[in-house]
């Protein structure tokens, strides 16, 4: 497993999960969280600054851009403009090109955009960002940002915070089976096995945030997160087993007394 | 006396102040922000050399926690 690295967009990342850093009750949670997801990038959103507030602590006082990649989203953003607009603030604030693009449609759902999505993710790659693209599950769609020079695909497994887990597992392996680039589900996962199953299916990467923040305990819950991460890509690439319709004994018959 | 909105706040500048005065006296200098002035991003080598003007917009952004 050791050599197994997840790249993309030209960075090598050591974990295969991504977590996000919303809904925490601190910003001490949100790091030792972190820290136990043992994820080497989180999401972070763009905002403006409290200015009457001058003590108020920020999450770059707790989580270091130095250590720990940040991946600007532009959750919030219900059309191109507005993302638009997000991210090229957001590079200027790292200098980061790599960012997460999500066009929201609808409040209720928060399914994505996609018109809006493919119109922005046109205009980025052609800026020069990287840009990883938050998706429904629509396997043309998908292609279709695969064209426009998506970095990385995030369909969501289903709607955001829901925490249902991948509702859709025919969409999702049709995507993966004809993707170039890396394959990430954000959104909708809602516990450790979720994630595995993800893994097991072959996607490259798992985006998480409520499932690991609305844990009662969310540092045991992203360690839980990090090892499910592992054993479902360690079984992707060990291949599972063919299923049978009857069983296979699995002790010899011979020499049966 | 500038008459300024920032991050959608209404504010009177009694003094004249470039971005990177205006950051410092939020206590903002040294932060990781990015500064839109009038809607175009303003670069942070140029903080210096840009000053507040009357009926500016000004929006301050920072990175916060989200998924």
């Amino acid at each position: 497993m050791r050599k197994d690295t997840f790249k993309v967009a030209n960075q090598i990342l050591r974990s295969r999960l991504i977590v996000g850093t919303g809904k925490y009750k601190s910003f001490k949670e949100t790091a030792k969280a972190v820290i136990a997801s043992g994820a080497d990038m989180v999401t972070v959103a763009v905002r403006r600054i409290n200015i009457l507030d001058k003590k108020k602590p920020l999450l770059t006082d707790f989580l270091n851009p130095k250590k720990i990649k940040y991946l600007p989203n532009t959750a919030g953003c219900f059309n191109s403009e507005e993302a638009l607009r997000t991210l090229r603030l957001a590079r200027e604030m790292g200098g980061w090109k790599m960012v997460k693009l999500e066009v929201l449609g609808d409040k209720k759902t928060l399914y994505p955009d996609m018109i809006e999505t493919l119109k922005a993710t046109k205009v980025l790659v052609k800026e020069g960002f990287k840009v990883l693209v938050y998706c429904s599950d629509d396997p043309v769609l998908a292609k279709e940002l695969e064209y426009l020079g998506a970095s990385a695909i995030m369909p969501l497994a289903s709607p955001i915070g829901s925490g249902l887990g991948i509702q859709n597992k025919m969409n999702l392996s049709i995507i993966i089976e004809n993707s170039k680039v890396p394959i990430i589900v954000d959104a909708g996962i809602g516990t450790a096995s979720d994630a595995t199953i993800a893994m097991e299916m072959g996607c490259d990467a798992v985006l998480v945030n409520s499932a690991v923040a609305n844990a009662k305990n969310p540092v045991l819950m992203a360690e839980s997160f990090k090892n499910s991460v592992i054993s479902g890509r360690q079984a992707f690439l060990a291949g599972r087993m063919k299923k049978l319709s009857y069983a296979d004994a699995s002790s010899t018959s011979k020499g049966l007394i | 006396m500038a008459k300024i909105q920032l991050n959608g706040r209404k504010l009177e500048l009694k003094n004249k102040y470039s971005i990177f005065t205006l950051l410092k006296k939020y206590k903002l200098e040294s932060k990781k922000i990015a500064v839109e002035l009038n809607g175009k991003i303003i670069n942070s080598s140029k903080y210096r050399a840009v000053f507040v003007k009357d009926r500016d917009k000004i929006e301050i952004v920072h990175f916060i926690g989200g998924g």
